[in-house]
């Protein structure tokens, strides 16, 4: 099984202080993969300097058998690869619809963006109906959710969830994991970062735990749920 | 029945076209008869302003990013028109060569502006731009030693009108059995070269690049992850902006034929800001409208006085004074009423309309 994403001893700073260590990490074609740790444990930070958005300090991030290091961000983005950043990055100031046109900006295949379009609205039909609102004006949850349905319109191979739950009623919550599990029906693969370890577990095939920005523990779910130190730590035993 | 419906619609389109034509054209005379000549003059700055605002929308209005040193570029474009066409140094090339010269050099440093600010946004990109403006005016204001390049406070004197072969733009002619004084001739030119930057900005706003800029302006870290060139795209916003501003610098040195750091002060900078976001940031329009409103309302406010001795038999202000706080209490009132513009564009309209309601 060759990996879509392979982090390899990734190493982040922020000037002398190092965020992420050695960070190691892979996710297969398809597959949902989670990455749980406490707040400022370098999930965030992680995320970033795969995307592109923070340079890495050292190690080696590779797509598809390929380097994407020190791409830039938009370099990343076109390649498959798409961020849904934390706290819902919409363009607040745009409408529903505009945001979902920007999400396929990269492309320029018409009738493959129109049929994306389609598929997306059949997902989000939450979002149909308020085509014409501008996206500041939606609730946590609507927005969550069209931000997932703006990175679908770039046609992604591997999705990067920066805490979806975040802020989000409980109900909510329900209702953008059932659409995170239905893209990853449809084959896109996922990586899923969260504080809420239980769901997050619970969703996702594998897991990785991190602490003080490295990764202390990681195997398929279960088994992580079932370790007693991850319980004690993130699942509130 | 749609086809003449559309036929219709097409043919009053062109109406107004026309009319909006003709009174474009016939308007420097109106004013000149009605008015007095000194407002054709002015008619013709309000032409430039609408230039340096509508470039700094670009920056400001579409990209979102704050610049206060704006006027930089203005000066620079009017000091390659005075270097490249004047006795200064003796050279005098013809206006079609120095004007887009000036254009880009001006787009030069608007990347070199820029690139080293990419990572600033709203106040701190405000302060480090602000100091940029300010750098070059002190340059200007002393770079007339050990080498005399601006010729320092002093300014630079004597530079050529526009001319194309023997035709002076500075000098009445006869045309058509119609006499055109040089300031009637200037407006025509300006007046070309606005319809040129509101073409521009048209197509821009409705382009890929327009879209992009917007998405920046909203969030960075989103735009980048829909694959958006977020580096490119803001030193883009930032040459165009910078093109905008050296091109109207050019054509000011030329109508003024004198320059001076004087004219390029941090007061030039914010008067261009408050067109844009008095008019209707973003909004081509509501720039335009800001721009002449504000160029025009200042100079109509010096006659306070003729008012105040029709009204009261003497002047018990001196209109200097009022002018500037009529000005002022226009600018609060205006934020107050109309907090999204003169003219604001629907976007905007309804942001405001949503965060009040």
């Amino acid at each position: 099984m060759s990996a879509l994403l392979a982090i390899n001893r990734l190493s982040v700073a922020y000037g002398g202080i190092h965020a992420v260590r050695e960070l190691s990490l892979e996710v297969a074609p398809g597959e949902m993969v989670c990455l749980i740790g406490a707040n400022g444990a370098g999930k965030t930070t992680t995320l970033k300097a795969v995307s592109g958005l923070l340079p890495p300090h050292g190690g080696s991030v590779h797509f598809d058998g390929q380097s994407i290091t020190r791409l830039p961000a938009h370099e990343v983005a076109r390649r498959g690869l798409t961020l849904v950043p934390e706290g819902r990055g919409v363009f607040p100031r745009m409408s529903v619809a505009e945001n979902l046109m920007m999400g396929a900006y990269a492309r320029r295949d018409r009738a493959e963006i129109a049929r994306d379009l389609d598929q997306v609205h059949a997902l989000l039909p939450r979002l149909t109906e308020r085509r014409a609102q501008l996206a500041g004006l939606l609730s946590g949850g609507e927005q969550q959710m069209l931000a997932l349905g703006r990175a679908m319109m770039a046609r992604p191979r591997l999705l990067l969830l920066d805490e979806p739950s975040m802020g989000l009623a409980p109900l909510m919550v329900q209702a953008v994991f059932d659409i995170i599990r239905r893209i990853a029906a449809g084959g896109v693969a996922v990586l899923l970062i969260e504080q809420n370890a239980h769901l997050a577990l619970k969703t996702c095939a594998r897991g990785y735990v991190l602490e003080n920005g490295t990764v202390t523990l990681s195997g398929p779910a279960a088994e992580l749920s079932a370790n007693p130190a991850v319980r004690q730590a993130y699942l509130g035993d | 029945m749609s086809s003449v419906l559309s036929l219709n619609k097409t043919r009053s389109r062109w109406l107004t076209f026309g009319l909006l034509a003709l009174g474009l054209a016939l308007l420097p005379f109106l004013v000149d008869a009605g008015l007095g000549r000194s407002w054709v003059r002015l008619l013709d700055l309000a032409l430039l302003y609408v230039i340096l605002a509508l470039g700094l929308n670009i920056v400001v209005g579409y990209a979102g990013l704050l610049d206060l040193g704006y006027v930089a570029f203005y000066a620079l474009g009017a000091y390659v028109y005075a270097w490249l066409s004047s006795p200064h140094f003796g050279l005098h090339l013809p206006f079609w060569a120095v004007l887009p010269l000036g254009a880009a050099l001006a787009a030069l440093f608007g990347v070199l502006l820029g690139a080293p600010t990419l990572r600033l946004r709203g106040d701190y990109l405000a302060i480090v731009t602000l100091g940029f403006g300010e750098i070059i005016r002190i340059f200007l204001n002393n770079l007339n030693a050990p080498v005399n390049i601006t010729n320092g406070p002093q300014g630079i004197n004597l530079i050529d009108p526009v001319r194309l072969g023997s035709f002076d733009l500075s000098q009445s002619h006869a045309l058509f059995g119609y006499t055109f004084t040089g300031i009637h001739l200037t407006y025509y030119l300006f007046l070309l070269f606005t319809l040129m930057v509101i073409f521009i900005s048209m197509r821009l706003e409705d382009s890929r690049i327009g879209r992009a800029w917007v998405a920046i302006r909203e969030d960075e870290i989103a735009a980048a992850a829909t694959g958006i060139n977020t580096r490119n795209l803001k030193l883009l916003a930032f040459a165009m902006g910078a093109t905008f501003g050296g091109l109207a610098g050019g054509l000011f040195a030329s109508f003024q034929g004198f320059i001076s750091p004087e004219s390029f002060n941090l007061m030039e900078s914010i008067m261009i800001l408050c067109m844009i976001v008095l008019g209707g940031m973003g909004h081509i329009p509501g720039v335009i409208f800001g721009a002449v409103v504000l160029t025009l309302l200042p100079e109509a406010l010096r006659y306070t006085g003729d008012w105040q001795r029709n009204l009261f038999g003497q002047i018990y202000i001196d209109p200097a004074d009022l002018r500037m706080l009529l000005f002022g209490v226009a600018l609060v009132a205006v934020m107050l009423y109309r907090p999204a513009g003169l003219l604001p564009s629907t976007r905007r309209r309804r942001e405001f309309a949503d965060a009040q309601g």
